[in-house]
C-alpha cells in the first residue's frame, strides 16, 4: 500500500543529472580560473582529473524494479556530501573528501563460514555475474535525517544461493575493509573497527535486501560505500555496512559495531520504528534533506508490507 | 600595556563586530548555497565553508550552539586572562561577551523550538522531561537569562556589588551544563565535547584555586602561630 508503481522511466533519466553536471563543470572551470590566480599553490592538483564525478562509471543497468518509490529522489550533490562513514571520519562533510584515497581495484568479497564451499568474488565479476538493477529506495538515518536514493544493485538473496548456506547458518555476518592507511578514521578508537553489521538469515533472503554498486546508474561514489555495500531500506541506515570485503554465515547472533558501541542506543535489529524511541531522541519524525518540514516516519520506514512478517510475534520494543 | 578610554572604545567596536562573525557567516552561507564539486581540492574544502549542505538546519543548530560554547568559555577567561597578564582593563570586554554567549544561546533555543520542533509545544515538554542532553542544554540556557538581564550597571547597582557577582557565578553551572549537553548528544566521537570540558576545568581549577590558596596559606599562619606558643 505504500510502495507505490514505479514510474516507467529510470530516475537516472528523470533527474536532470546531465544539467547539474554542466554547471557543476561550468564552476568547476571558474574556480580553476579564479583559484589558479589566488591560490597558486593550488594549480596543480587542479591539473589533475577529478574522481568523484567524472571518473564516474556507468553500470549495465538491466532493469527498474517493483521495489522501487516513485518519490523524488534526493539530489546527487547531497548523497554524495552528507555522509556517515566513520572510517573516514564523524564529520559528514569530510568523507567526500577523504574517502576518494580508498582504493576500490582490486576488490575481493570472501564469503565462508557455514557454507557449501568457501568463494571468493571479485568486484568486476560481480557486476557481470549479477544483473543490475535499479532500486530507488527511502533511506532513514537513525539520527533523524532521510533521503531517497536511486541505488543499482543485486539482490542478497540471489547472491545468497549461489554460496550456499548449509542448515547451522542462521545470520549473515558482513565485515567492512580495515586499512588504516587507506582510511584515516580506522586510526581513532572512536568506533571497533573493522565494522561489523548482521542480519538474521530470514531478513537476509528477503528481496528488499540489496547488495549496491551504484547510485544513479554510476558506480558507487567511494564515500557512499564503493565498491560494494549492504542496502536494508527498513533498517536504519548504519545496518547497511559499506565497502564490504568479508560476508560470512554465522551460526549464531554476530555482535555488530553500534551495538557493541551503545548496546542500549542501537539494538541488532534496528528497524525503523516511530514507536521506539532512541534513549536520547525521538524517532517519530525525520528531516527529509532538501525538505523544510519535519515528516513523519513510517513504520519500517514503509516497507512493512515486505518485511513485517519477519517480526511476526516479536516484541518490537524489547527487540529494538 | 594600558590603554587610553578612546582606545578602548575603538577596540570594543572591532570585538563587536568580530563576535558577529559566526552569524555573518551562517547568513552568508545560507545565502550563497555554491554547488558541491568535490573534485576540485579548493571548491571541495568550500563546499561546507561556503554553504550550509545537505542539512541547513542541522549546520545551523550545531554552529550557535558552538559558538554560545566558544563565548562561555571566552567569558570565563577574562579574569584569569586579566590576572594573569595584570590588564585590568580587558574586564571592560567580559559584558560584551557574555552577553554574545546569551546571544547565540538565544539563536540556539529558536533554532530548536522553531526549526526542529515548529512550536509543537507538546513535544517540547516531552523533550526538556525525557531527554538528559535537552534537560541539561535548557538548563544551561534557562540560567543565562537572569545574567543577561542583570548585566547591566543599573542592575549592578541594584543588588549591590557582592548580590551581583554571587548571582552570577551561575555562569559556572550554565557552562557545565553547556558541556555535559554537548557530550551527551554526541554518537560517539567524544573529542570535541571533551576538549571543551578540558578547557572549562582548567577555567574552573583556576578559580578554585584562587579560593582555596589564601585560606590555606590563613591556616598554615594559624598553625605557625600556635606552634611558636
Amino acid at each position: 500500500m505504500l510502495i507505490k508503481k514505479s514510474p516507467d522511466i529510470p530516475s537516472s533519466e528523470i533527474t536532470p543529472k546531465e544539467t547539474y553536471l554542466n554547471r557543476r563543470k561550468f564552476m568547476a572551470g571558474a574556480a580553476i580560473a579564479g583559484a589558479a590566480v589566488v591560490f597558486g599553490k593550488y594549480v596543480g592538483n587542479l591539473g589533475e582529473p577529478g574522481e568523484t564525478v567524472h571518473a564516474a562509471t556507468k553500470l549495465n543497468v538491466s532493469g527498474k524494479s517493483q521495489f522501487s518509490t516513485s518519490e523524488k529522489p534526493t539530489p546527487l550533490k547531497d548523497i554524495t556530501n552528507y555522509n556517515n562513514f566513520y572510517e573516514f571520519s564523524t564529520d559528514k562533510y569530510e568523507p567526500a573528501k577523504l574517502s576518494q584515497s580508498l582504493q576500490t581495484r582490486p576488490w575481493t568479497v570472501e564469503v565462508s563460514g557455514e557454507v557449501k564451499q568457501k568463494k571468493s568474488f571479485d568486484i568486476d565479476s560481480l557486476l557481470s555475474k549479477f544483473p543490475q538493477e535499479e532500486r530507488i529506495y527511502r533511506h532513514r538515518c537513525v539520527e533523524g535525517w532521510s533521503m531517497v536514493i536511486p541505488w543499482v544493485g543485486f539482490s542478497l538473496a540471489e547472491f545468497l544461493k549461489q554460496v550456499d548456506p548449509n542448515g547451522k547458518a542462521k545470520y549473515v555476518k558482513f565485515t567492512t575493509k580495515y586499512d588504516p592507511k587507506q582510511m584515516p578514521g580506522q586510526r581513532y578508537g572512536v568506533l571497533e573497527w573493522p565494522y561489523v553489521e548482521g542480519l538474521r538469515i530470514d531478513e537476509a533472503m528477503n528481496p528488499l535486501a540489496i547488495l549496491a554498486t551504484g547510485i544513479y546508474g554510476d558506480e558507487l561514489p567511494k564515500q557512499d560505500g564503493a565498491p560494494i555495500r549492504l542496502v536494508v531500506p527498513w533498517k536504519y541506515g548504519f545496518k547497511s555496512i559499506k565497502s564490504i570485503v568479508k560476508i560470512e554465515l554465522v551460526t549464531s547472533q554476530p555482535q555488530t559495531t553500534w551495538n557493541a558501541a551503545a548496546p542500549n542506543e542501537y539494538g541488532f535489529y534496528s528497524n525503523v520504528n516511530p514507536n521506539v524511541d532512541h534513549p536520547r531522541w525521538s524517532q517519530k519524525k525525520e528531516r527529509r534533506i532538501g525538505e523544510f518540514l519535519k515528516r513523519d516516519t513510517l513504520m519500517f520506514n514503509g516497507y512493512g508490507d515486505q518485511v513485517a512478517s519477519l517480526y511476526t510475534g516479536m516484541d518490537l520494543k524489547k527487540n529494538f | 600595556m594600558a590603554l587610553a578610554n578612546r582606545q578602548i572604545r575603538l577596540l570594543k567596536v572591532a570585538v563587536f563586530l568580530l563576535c558577529l562573525g559566526p552569524l555573518f557567516t551562517l547568513t552568508w552561507k545560507a545565502l550563497h548555497d555554491i554547488p558541491a564539486t568535490s573534485s576540485i581540492p579548493f571548491i571541495a574544502a568550500g563546499v561546507d565553508r561556503w554553504s550550509l549542505g545537505a542539512n541547513p538546519i542541522e549546520v545551523i543548530t550545531r554552529s550557535t550552539g558552538k559558538w554560545t560554547l566558544v563565548f562561555l568559555l571566552l567569558t570565563l577567561s577574562v579574569t584569569p586572562a586579566r590576572k594573569l597578564l595584570s590588564q585590568p582593563w580587558l574586564i571592560r570586554f567580559r559584558r560584551m561577551l557574555g552577553l554574545f554567549a546569551f546571544f547565540y544561546g538565544f539563536l540556539h533555543f529558536m533554532t530548536y523550538i522553531w526549526l526542529d520542533k515548529f512550536f509543537d509545544v507538546h513535544e517540547m515538554i516531552i523533550d526538556i522531561q525525557k531527554r538528559k542532553f535537552i534537560t541539561v542544554g535548557f538548563t544551561a540556557f534557562v540560567l543565562m537569562i537572569p545574567l543577561a538581564i542583570t548585566s547591566t550597571s543599573g542592575w549592578i547597582r541594584r543588588l549591590g556589588g557582592q548580590r551581583w557577582h554571587r548571582l552570577h557565578q551561575l555562569i559556572y553551572v550554565s557552562a557545565v551544563c553547556g558541556v555535559i549537553h554537548f557530550l551527551w548528544l554526541v554518537k560517539a566521537d567524544l573529542r570535541r565535547p571533551i576538549y571543551y570540558g578540558t578547557v572549562l576545568a582548567v577555567l574552573l581549577l583556576y578559580r578554585l584555586a584562587l579560593w582555596i590558596v589564601p585560606r590555606l596559606g590563613q591556616k598554615s599562619a594559624l598553625k605557625n602561630s600556635y606552634a611558636q606558643d
